[in-house]
């Protein structure tokens, strides 16, 4: 075989392989670029990297349980109106009651977890559509922050805002550049170098050939490289900034959710209930409370997503966290995940929801009023899916199930470029 | 018959798939009047050639000629086929359950008057369709509210309604009981002293022998060969000789069975119907297991067996009223499937694709699906090991797939069963439960799913089968219970079953001797 239809197998190829990561990556770096080149260089400056980051990191991390509630079968309208009724709550907690800020974090993430819990008891023992309960959430949740909160702003001290605006500390010699995100960087490289030599092991003892050791190779060194110019980019902005504080808590939360929905039993059944209820339920998968954890889960999240917004905004204000449901559970379908459920993977919809934001963000470097940014968006949903489902239809290569779809026995986890967590490499994308 | 004018005739119909070609040279003649039988085992291309035939693969997409009524058709869908009097009645209904008889017959196709449905002429044709079926409801009654019996003959009602000349049925007593099954037969040969011509897609070989006049027999996507039932004294064995290629001796393979003691029992078992309270399902009925047995349950349609197996399997059916499970001589109460799983019972469910794979998923992760448990390490899935057991099960069973990433959906009906019953097998059970394990399923596979339930039988396992097919039952099984409307009516052992004691028991609740 030659070296170039190597190359296109273990890039395009039905087989699992993780070179569908590695185009993946391309895919979104191409969008990148043409912005960049567009922009003239202002997309992949050093402060907009970063401000793209803190703008869109609670809009990604809704993106994690949307994608977990989506592939279970259900929808979850509320996320916006119960990231607002948290931050006001928290906001209230630090200011009036006293609450030192670590305790109010945890005070946030409790209330999400009780609206979870009330949510999910709704959706699944009483067994109420989530699309019903969620849409009640989201008048509920946002009359209780106009309530709570009296239609007005409140401010959230100083050690709060560091989750949305914070940066890692400088320390260490001064070269040039924060030796923290350096340091990351460099962890992330090494994690890359790893996953890709333990994906070979893995394809070998399961009697299947890994890919020629020379696309491997440049598989590796292409990941290395993104790694090292996002590194070096985070770490030589203005003085004081590095890769934020909430990008970490993002890709903290994508490894460990990439790694429950992909290597644990608890996930396979998210989508063991999203593919086929009844089947999973006579396989001894508990669906209830399956079912409620996803709900639950979801609203931990927007909680969490809440907070952090709050903490950025430096204020919870009345009108927090609108329209967030839809930023969300779109860069889940951009992602390819199948809106009967059953299919769908978290980083793909990072990668759904980071397309979105760099569309959003060289727009407006570009100067293009929100009114068009929100039909460009619009439009590129519409054909995204469409275009995925076209391809699928006519039996040809599907982008985004291509994008999606790779090589669950692989993965790596590079902080700017997600992880994935596909399970499934037969499955096509977007159906339903 | 070969003075009857040629109705049909299919010429050298070769279509291809990328990658596959489903059928290659396959020649078909029906002649007016006739009932034509077309058999195969699945895969064989039986599907393939209909919608070829009806337009579902349009002119062009495929080599070769239809000559149809005199004159080569070319239809470019399916209302082309439709116009032309061709009707195919698919295995799956393509009925709206919430539309009325008469609704459904006249979908698409409905009465107008100045531009408006004309209901009244609508009802009115509808009985006249219906007699011809016989079928005797309301036209206004709805679709969900009759049996499958009686949607098949709205199905047919609805060819009747655009002017049928060739019925095409596919598989069209799969679901039916024996009754409903009879009736439709009769009505087929009542259709053909009335020159209606029709081709029949079955694997029930019994009642291709009993009904048809032709058939021509389909392998590995070529004309074997077309046997004239009367001419050629056709009989159920040669049908499967032409369809496997050679002589099964025996439709069940050999097997002296190793049976021990009794080890799963059910006493006084008791349950209620989910939504209505008052209905009860399992009338306190009791049964015994013995390892290395097989066990078979009889019954008519609707007679409760499914049920009960499904509520003594963790209480997936139906509330639970009284009753208990005795396993290993210790009583164990069995609340939920994950409960049944632990205590090493498996079901496997009659209707595969609904309720027994996720077809989303591959062969790898069906199989390891329902005991994750066996495969992780605190918590944690290990591919390599999920791996392995698919693999081995791949091949013990033989299903025969490209590799164990193989998405499930794109299986053959006998090879997905393979798989559900890796999924059981990976679990250990010490009691199979079996629910029509080869209901769809061709003779060669069905062969194959027989010898693996005989060797789970000799490893010392217990196994129930609960079938429709009446010589399944007497073939494969040790000793059988017969159920009637909810209650075990008769309990008969190998050597004394035959199907009309059988029959006797299942239709009857008086209690006849047991032995």
């Amino acid at each position: 075989m030659s070296r170039i239809k190597d190359l296109q197998k273990n890039l395009f190829g039905g087989t699992t392989s993780n070179a569908r990561q590695f185009g993946m990556i391309f895919t979104l770096v191409a969008i990148v670029l043409i912005f960049q080149i567009w922009t003239d260089g202002l997309t992949l400056r050093s402060d907009n990297l970063i401000a793209l980051f803190q703008q869109n990191s609670y809009i990604l991390i809704l993106a994690i349980g949307m994608l977990m509630v989506i592939v279970a079968g259900h929808i979850d309208l509320s996320v916006g109106s119960v990231a607002a009724f948290t931050g006001i709550l928290v906001a209230k907690s630090m200011t009036e009651w006293d609450l030192p800020w670590p305790a109010a974090i945890v005070f946030g993430l409790a209330i999400g977890a009780v609206i979870g819990a009330w949510q999910g008891f709704w959706v699944a023992y009483i067994g109420v559509p989530a699309f019903i309960v969620t849409l009640a959430g989201m008048l509920l949740f946002r009359g209780g922050n106009q309530f709570i909160g009296n239609a007005q702003s409140i401010p959230v001290p100083e050690g709060f805002r560091e989750i949305g605006s914070g940066f890692l500390p400088e320390f260490g010699p001064n070269t040039g550049y924060n030796n923290a995100t350096l340091l990351l960087g460099l962890a992330a490289a090494v994690a890359v170098v790893w996953r890709e030599l333990q994906a070979r092991k893995t394809r070998r003892a399961m009697d299947a050939d890994p890919a020629p050791m020379w696309i491997s190779i440049l598989r590796m060194a292409v990941m290395v490289g993104v790694i090292a110019f996002a590194a070096l980019r985070f770490a030589s902005g203005r003085v004081g900034t590095s890769f934020p504080i909430s990008g970490i808590i993002l890709v903290a939360l994508v490894i460990a959710y990439s790694f429950y929905t992909r290597n644990t039993a608890g996930g396979r059944h998210i989508y063991a209930v999203g593919g086929n209820s009844r089947a999973a339920e006579l396989s001894g998968v508990k669906l209830r409370r399956v079912n409620f954890l996803v709900m639950m889960n979801m609203s931990i999240l927007a909680a969490l997503a809440g907070m952090i917004f709050v903490a950025r905004s430096q204020a919870s204000g009345p009108q927090d966290g609108n329209g967030w449901e839809l930023d969300a559970i779109a860069a889940v379908f951009i992602g390819g995940a199948a809106v009967a459920g059953g299919i769908g993977t978290i980083s793909g919809s990072i990668v759904g929801g980071l397309v979105m934001a760099v569309l959003n963000n060289g727009l407006q470097l570009q100067g293009v009023g929100t009114d068009k940014v929100q039909i460009i968006k619009g439009l590129v949903l519409l054909l995204a899916v469409a275009l995925d489902v076209y391809n699928k239809r006519q039996g040809r290569f599907s982008i985004i199930g291509s994008l999606m779809r790779p090589f669950r026995r692989e993965d790596s986890t590079p902080p700017a470029s997600p992880p994935d967590a596909e399970r499934e490499p037969a499955k096509a994308a977007v159906s339903g | 018959m070969s003075d009857v004018p040629i109705l049909l005739e299919m010429r050298s119909i070769t279509k291809e798939f990328p990658g596959v070609k489903a059928l290659s040279d396959v020649n078909l003649v029906v002649r007016a009047g006739e009932i034509h039988a077309i058999c195969g085992e699945n895969g064989a291309g039986k599907s393939t050639l209909m919608k070829v035939l009806s337009g579902v693969y349009p002119y062009g997409s495929y080599a070769g000629k239809i000559i149809y009524r005199g004159s080569e058709s070319k239809f470019s869908d399916i209302r082309a086929s439709e116009n032309a009097g061709i009707v195919i009645i698919h295995q799956e209904l393509a009925l709206i359950p919430g539309m009325s008889i008469a609704e459904n017959i006249f979908l698409g196709n409905e009465p107008r008057k100045r531009g408006a449905i004309d209901w009244k002429a609508a009802n009115r044709m509808a009985l006249d369709l219906m007699a011809r079926v016989g079928l005797q409801e309301d036209p206004d009654t709805l679709i969900k509210d009759i049996g499958v019996g009686k949607q098949q003959l709205v199905e047919i009602a609805k060819a009747f309604a655009k002017d049928v000349k060739l019925l095409i049925l596919d598989e069209p007593t799969a679901a039916l009981n024996e009754a409903d099954s009879r009736h439709l037969l009769d009505l087929l040969r009542g259709f053909r002293s009335r020159g209606i011509t029709s081709i029949m897609i079955s694997h029930k070989l019994n009642e291709i022998e009993a009904i048809a006049d032709q058939i021509t027999i389909l392998r590995d996507g070529r004309t074997v060969e077309t046997l004239d039932v009367k001419a050629d004294g056709v009989d159920e064995d040669r049908i499967v000789r032409g369809m496997v290629g050679r002589e099964l001796s025996s439709r069940f393979p050999d097997h002296t069975p190793k049976i021990g003691d009794v080890f799963f029992e059910v006493r006084n078992w008791n349950v209620r119907h989910p939504i209505s309270a008052d209905r009860q399902v399992c009338k306190n009925e009791s049964f015994v297991v013995r390892r290395g047995e097989i066990v078979g349950f009889a019954g008519l349609m609707g007679a409760g067996r499914t049920e009960l197996a499904m509520s003594v399997f963790g209480r997936s059916y139906g509330v639970y009223e009284s009753g208990t499970i005795i396993k290993d001589g210790k009583e164990i109460v069995l609340k939920s499937v994950a409960d049944a799983i632990d205590n090493g019972l498996a079901y496997v469910s009659e209707d595969r694709k609904a309720l027994g794979l996720n077809l989303l998923d591959d062969i790898k992760s069906s199989t390891v699906a329902a005991k994750l448990s066996k495969i992780s390490h605190h918590g944690v899935l290990d591919e390599v090991e999920e791996y392995q057991a698919a693999e081995a099960y791949r091949k013990e069973l033989r299903t025969k797939a490209p590799t164990v990433d193989e998405s499930v959906s794109k299986l053959s009906g006998g090879n997905q069963q393979k798989v559900v019953l890796a999924k059981w097998m990976f679990t250990d059970p010490d009691l199979l439960i079996l629910d029509e394990p080869t209901r769809g399923i061709d003779v060669g596979a069905k062969y194959e799913i027989y010898g693996i339930i005989q060797r789970l039988a000799d490893q010392g396992k217990g196994v129930i089968v609960i079938s429709s097919e009446l010589p399944e039952l007497i073939g494969l099984c040790d000793r059988i219970y017969t159920v009637f409307e909810g209650a075990i009516t008769g309990e008969i052992a190998r050597a004394d079953a035959d199907p009309e004691t059988l029959m006797k028991q299942m239709t009857s609740t008086k209690k006849l001797a047991t032995r």
